[in-house]
């Protein structure tokens, strides 16, 4: 067994604003291993963001990562001086973000933007960063690169520019991609093409990914194993088979049952009741529990984790962990 | 482009003619500079005479066809004061204002910009609050009074620097300009201060204004993913955003500081136009005025011009909209 790209040890990122501390991300544990992809699902707001910027390294004031380790390749990121996480970004971890309209600077060509991400890390000359780009950009499906790289962004579409961010995560060969919602910006027909190539490229170059994502029809098709996070924490985890199959967390049953498409046509969609709690003041014991229909009196107790590969954080799991 | 710069010459030209309209009958309104040339003694013949010579016993509208004939032949007529071409006069004068103006937005930018970025990065600094706080002074102080305050701190009380006139004028490459000696250098710091003081906490406003709004930008954040120093994340990516609105209020500033320089001049007694246009208005003297205004109005537009062309240099955005409309 190999060891693991990256592995996640009970971090916890935390916003210290004047409202109070909010617990952004509380106890998270994962890891992923060379060429498997993980999917990080949960809501808005449930920490899943954050978790991708404390792996890089990128949390901002007021947010500061409290506790817990981020190793990556046996390497601790946590507490890491600057420049030495700097030359790890974007060379050895890589990121995609949500948005792509708002990614790509507006006023610089899209070539500039590809050669200073390889110069940043290589101390090639110019001629030699320009095809790396121009082999990124063919690599991910765009079109005649060569004309392209001296485009500026606004003259690509919202799909291609997507593509443009993924071929700059891909530039330097990163070990670990770390995809913040990649395609909820996009269109369906997009959203398929780009999953598509993610996957392809992932599995070819043996690179580790997360992808994160609020979509479970999305995780579905591409992860290897799933992590439902709530409320900062990671209620359920598992391969994807298991945890699809057969949810033993509550709220992942709910976000599986709200699915639309798994429900039956003419009745009203399926949903989970109440809206996720502030995560400045998160109710005692079980985060989920005022919007849990098996939740009584033990659930008031923080729930310990159950399993370990197989793993819940439930007083009531509805399926056995072995 | 080329469509672009026809379109903006010809609504130049439009501006232009209104403008004259306005200021010609404007003065024409205001009072008789007959009054203020004749001695008070002169008889009616001598009145006559001299009413004559400046062409004044024609109708207001004869008196503008006739100005617009000579204007366009190049002639803005002689003034009533000095007797000599109007244009001429202010041209003599036109250096001197250009050089303070020049150093007064030169100021702006050199101290505002790096001072407005600083204060934008780092907006919780206490040296970024005492350059924000300094900024309001600068921008609400009436400029007359800061003149004022300058020569008493500085030339009355200290003695360091002289507060009037231009100094000694050096030539280079055939221009003649304080620029060039010691003594002008020192003669220019005071008015050029004070003129840019205001341009100064404007930039720096400015500047900061778009720092706060681009740093938590995604293309920020991206740029830092992309494991890049935060030097080139500030100085390239965050700072050719930035240029866009400041190269627009820079370019309104060389105009405002070359137009309304009056105030500077007066106090620091600037041999420049500022001090020309207000001696004229005392005298009525129409041919300058208007010569002046018409002058002022060509220089905004050409900077405005300029300015545009500039803007589609910093934003590839507006350069396709343009291509897309011609």
């Amino acid at each position: 067994m190999t060891a693991a790209t990256l592995s996640v040890e009970n971090l916890e990122t935390h916003f210290f604003t004047k409202a109070g501390v909010l617990k952004a991300v509380n106890d998270v544990s994962f890891e992923v291993r060379q060429g498997k992809i993980l999917g990080l699902v949960g809501e808005s707001g449930s920490g899943k963001s954050v978790t991708g910027f404390s792996i890089m390294g990128l949390v901002d004031p007021p947010g500061r990562i409290v506790g817990g380790r981020v190793r990556f390749k046996g390497q601790d990121i946590v507490g890491m001086p600057e420049d030495q996480i700097r030359k790890l970004r974007g060379n050895r971890i890589a990121m995609i973000f949500q948005d792509p309209m708002m990614t790509l600077n507006p006023v610089l060509k899209v070539e500039t933007q590809m050669i200073e991400a390889v110069q940043a890390h290589d101390s090639v000359d110019r001629k030699t960063a320009w095809t790396r780009a121009r082999d990124a950009l063919g690599q991910v499906g765009i079109p005649s690169p060569e004309e392209r790289l001296a485009a500026y962004p606004h003259q690509f579409s919202g799909g291609m520019r997507q593509r443009v961010a993924i071929a700059i995560a891909l530039l330097n060969k990163p070990d670990l991609i770390v995809a913040d919602e990649p395609t909820t910006a996009l269109d369906v027909t997009i959203q398929g093409q780009i999953l598509y190539e993610v996957q392809k490229l992932a599995r070819e170059t043996r690179t580790a990914l997360i992808w994160i994502t609020h979509d479970l029809s999305v995780v579905a098709s591409l992860a290897d194993e799933i992590c439902v996070m709530y409320a900062g924490r990671i209620v359920e985890r598992g391969s994807v088979d298991e945890v699809l199959d057969r949810p033993a967390h509550p709220y992942t049953a709910g976000l599986i049952g709200s699915v639309p498409s798994r429900n039956e046509k003419g009745k009203p969609l399926v949903q989970i009741p109440g809206v996720m709690p502030s995560m400045l003041n998160l109710p005692s014991g079980c985060a989920f529990r005022l919007r849990c229909s098996h939740a009584d009196a033990t659930c008031c107790d923080e729930p310990k984790p159950r399993g370990h590969l197989r793993q819940v954080r439930c007083c009531h799991p509805l399926a056995e962990i072995a | 482009m080329t469509v672009f710069i026809i379109r903006r010459l010809m609504q130049s030209a439009l501006v232009l003619i209104i403008m004259s309209l306005l200021v010609f009958f404007g003065v024409f309104a205001i009072g008789d500079p007959v009054e203020i040339f004749v001695a008070a003694d002169a008889d009616q013949a001598e009145r006559e005479r001299a009413i004559k010579a400046l062409g004044l016993d024609r109708p207001i509208w004869a008196q503008y066809g006739y100005f617009v004939v000579n204007a366009l032949a190049g002639d803005l007529g002689r003034s009533f004061v000095f007797n000599i071409p109007s244009i001429e006069l202010i041209l003599q004068r036109m250096p001197a204002t250009l050089e303070l103006a020049s150093c007064a937005v030169m100021l702006s930018v050199v101290i505002g910009i790096p001072l407005g970025m600083f204060a934008g990065y780092r907006p919780e600094s206490r040296i970024s609050k005492t350059i924000m706080a300094t900024s309001i002074a600068g921008f609400s102080l009436p400029t007359f009074w800061v003149g004022l305050m300058l020569i008493l701190v500085f030339a009355v009380e200290l003695g360091w620097l002289p507060s009037t006139g231009r100094g000694q004028l050096g030539e280079f490459l055939g221009i003649r300009s304080s620029l060039f000696t010691l003594d002008g250098l020192a003669h220019l710091a005071l008015p050029a201060l004070n003129l840019a003081l205001f341009n100064i906490s404007l930039v720096i406003r400015l500047t900061r204004a778009g720092m706060r709004e681009n740093m938590p930008m995604d293309y920020v954040k991206f740029a830092r993913a992309k494991g890049l120093s935060q030097k080139r994340v500030v100085f390239v990516h965050v700072m050719k955003n930035i240029m866009i609105p400041v190269v627009t209020v820079i370019g309104l500033e060389i105009g405002q500081v070359i137009a309304f320089a009056v105030v500077t001049e007066t106090i620091f007694a600037w041999p420049g136009m500022g001090k020309l246009i207000i001696d004229s208005i005392n005298n009525l003297d129409r041919p300058v005025i208007v010569a002046y205004l018409l002058i002022t109005v060509i220089m905004f537009i050409v900077i405005n011009l300029v300015v545009d062309i500039l803007y589609s240099v910093l934003d590839p955005r507006v350069r396709l909209a343009d291509a897309g409309k011609s």
